[in-house]
């Protein structure tokens, strides 16, 4: 399996030198790590090649890796139905710059692009209607940014007396607990409250 | 004769909300159409209602207490579901699960299967205006639940697959009660096509009704029985096995026309399709002892007995349920045949306890977005007609 993707990973990087930044086989998956300008040409290729013919598009998501300079990835997932397999091209984007949109090349990409910048903020030039999908009318933020608090910032609720939905600013009865269970000894990089003494200057 | 006709500029479309009360819907989707007389001119659906930023809680929890969040996506087959996380999962920590824990989880995921496609099946029986097959058939979806419960606890929110394998052994009366259940199962079916298959207004609401050729389904990002429909053999059990799907015995069923009615043929022998599997399985299990669950102790929790006698499955127990386990960095998508499609889990792990990222690929998702592609040109009343065709169910698209 891992040999057959390697060949495949040769022969798209050999077709497509300059799209194609990196070839990745790890997990018993293909990954191509490629420019963001270069999106359309990488993926009609991969459709359209006889020997490649991932005609079945899968998923378009994107991650957010905020340290980096360019934060999020937008990840293609396709599926060849004829070779049985399946690749993963990956590109890097930024809260500014847009990625060429899928859709000219899949129909299905409408809406996973949607959700995409709904969720991450990422823009997609060229796409018909890229406005917010999973969120509610009129929300503002990028809910899947590693920035944006798992509570949210509003809350709703039914007023009786104004008979109509208001919004308010999250009220938590308890705070919102998310704790850090990562082994003291093998997990976390951070100091331990009362460690930095040991490290520190010695006293006297 | 043939005199240009005079555009009257009051004539305009129409615009109407089809939900998200209607009870076609099949839940909280509400559609915005626009329509010229009768033919839909546009279709523009909003998506949201049930929107709970699954994908959101999934990161700020470990491994283990993000299997639950699964069953809550398409709750009419929850444990296909709970497979792709677990499969992926399983994947990056290069975790084999036993013979027997396969068995189960096969058994269980094609009880899913029909699950689902009775319900589908069903309604969309009850949206072109049948009211007799939806309560034949959810007296069986009632049964498969009692196996639900009686493996995991629960009808319908069981969390019963963990990496690993699954939660706990079945009893030997309730595999038996299953292999009990096939035989007059096939009756219900055979009884449920008779009042649908040839059934004339079931045929005149159906036939050549959302007609999606096999490039467009693909181009879509259609699974399932939306690109067997399509006339593609593909499926997900046979093209990319996983579990022990290679050593069950069961055909594919495919479509020729493209239509909803074919795709209720399709769903109709997949439920006879799935009982066969779930006998071969049932057979095996009675057969066949062994673990449920990988026996690998910093990945998988210590059986309550095993606690009571030995400290170092208490501090096993301990630490899972409090760090977890930690998966190697990586990347891998996964995906399962679930009931409505290719339902897949891509997973971004950072070495840590908990997914970095954790994207979930809903079948329905990609099924939803071609509404408007689906129904244009069509006649209103054939908009419930595809909906329910699609097999939509909002806990997966929304997520």
């Amino acid at each position: 399996m891992d040999e057959t993707l390697k060949e495949l990973g040769a022969h798209v990087k050999e077709a497509l030198a300059d799209a194609v930044e990196e070839v990745i086989v790890a997990y018993g998956e293909l990954t191509l790590v490629a420019s963001a300008g270069d999106i359309i040409k990488v993926l009609t290729f991969l459709r359209d090649d006889p020997s490649c013919r991932f005609v079945s598009f899968i998923d378009i998501c994107g991650v957010d890796w905020p340290k980096r300079e360019r934060r999020f990835d937008v990840v293609y997932h396709l599926l060849s139905p004829t070779l049985n397999a399946r690749v993963r091209v990956r590109v890097e984007a930024d809260e500014t710059t847009p990625v060429p949109s899928a859709t000219p090349v899949f129909a299905g990409a409408l809406w996973f692009e949607r959700e995409a910048y709904d969720m991450y903020g990422v823009l997609f030039s060229g796409h018909p209607e890229l406005r917010r999908l999973l969120t509610d009318y009129g929300f503002d933020g990028y809910p899947l940014r590693k920035d944006f608090p798992t509570t949210g910032f509003v809350e709703v609720r039914y007023d009786d007396e104004r008979k109509r939905v208001v919004y308010e600013p999250v009220k938590l009865a308890q705070e919102f607990r998310n704790f850090d269970f990562l082994s003291p000894w093998e997990g976390p990089e951070y100091v331990l409250p009362g460690d930095e003494k040991a490290s520190g200057p010695k006293a006297g | 004769m043939n005199a240009p006709t005079k555009v009257d500029p009051n004539v305009r479309n129409f615009q109407i909300n089809f939900g998200p009360q209607h009870p076609a819907a099949h839940g909280v989707l509400r559609l915005v159409l626009e329509l010229d007389g009768e033919v839909v001119e546009r279709v523009d659906p909003h998506i949201g209602l049930l929107h709970r930023g699954t994908e959101k809680l999934i990161e700020t929890k470990t491994y283990t207490q993000a299997v639950p969040y699964f069953d809550r996506l398409d709750y009419v087959a929850p444990m296909n579901q709970e497979h792709a996380f677990c499969l992926a999962i399983e994947r990056l920590l290069d975790l084999e699960v036993p013979k027997r824990g396969q068995l189960i989880r096969v058994l269980y995921s094609e009880i899913g299967r029909i699950l689902s496609h009775l319900l589908n099946v069903t309604t969309q029986a009850m949206d072109v205006g049948a009211l007799t097959p939806p309560l034949w058939g959810f007296e069986e979806r009632e049964k498969l639940m009692v196996f639900y419960e009686r493996a995991s606890g629960s009808r319908m929110h069981a969390a019963y697959f963990r990496p690993g394998g699954v939660h706990q052994d079945l009893p030997r009366k309730l595999v038996e009660d299953i292999l009990d259940f096939i035989p007059p199962f096939l009756k219900v079916c055979d009884d449920l096509e008779g009042l649908l298959t040839d059934n004339r207004i079931f045929k005149q609401r159906n036939v050549d009704i959302g007609i999606v050729s096999l490039e467009d389904a693909f181009a879509w990002g259609f699974s399932g029985v939306m690109v067997r429909g399509s006339g593609a053999a593909w499926d997900l059990r046979k093209a990319q096995p996983y579990e022990c799907y290679d050593e069950m015995e069961f055909d594919i069923p495919i479509g020729k026309n493209c239509d909803n009615y074919d795709r209720y043929c399709i769903r109709m022998e997949e439920m006879r399709q799935s009982a066969h599997i779930m006998r071969q399985c049932c057979e095996r299990l009675l057969k066949e002892a062994g673990p449920v669950s990988a026996v690998d102790h910093k990945i998988v929790p210590p059986k309550r007995g095993e606690m009571k006698r030995s400290m170092e499955a208490l501090i096993h127990h301990f630490k899972l349920y409090t760090e977890g386990f930690h998966v190697p960095a990586g990347e891998v998508y996964s995906a399962v045949e679930a009931p409505k499609g290719e339902f897949g889990v891509y997973l971004v792990s950072d070495g840590t306890n908990k997914p970095y990222r954790c994207k979930i690929r809903a079948p329905g998702f990609a099924h939803l977005q071609s509404m408007d592609f689906l129904c244009r040109g069509y006649m209103l009343a054939d908009v419930s007609a595809i909906l329910g065709s699609l097999d939509i169910v909002f806990g997966e698209v929304d997520r």
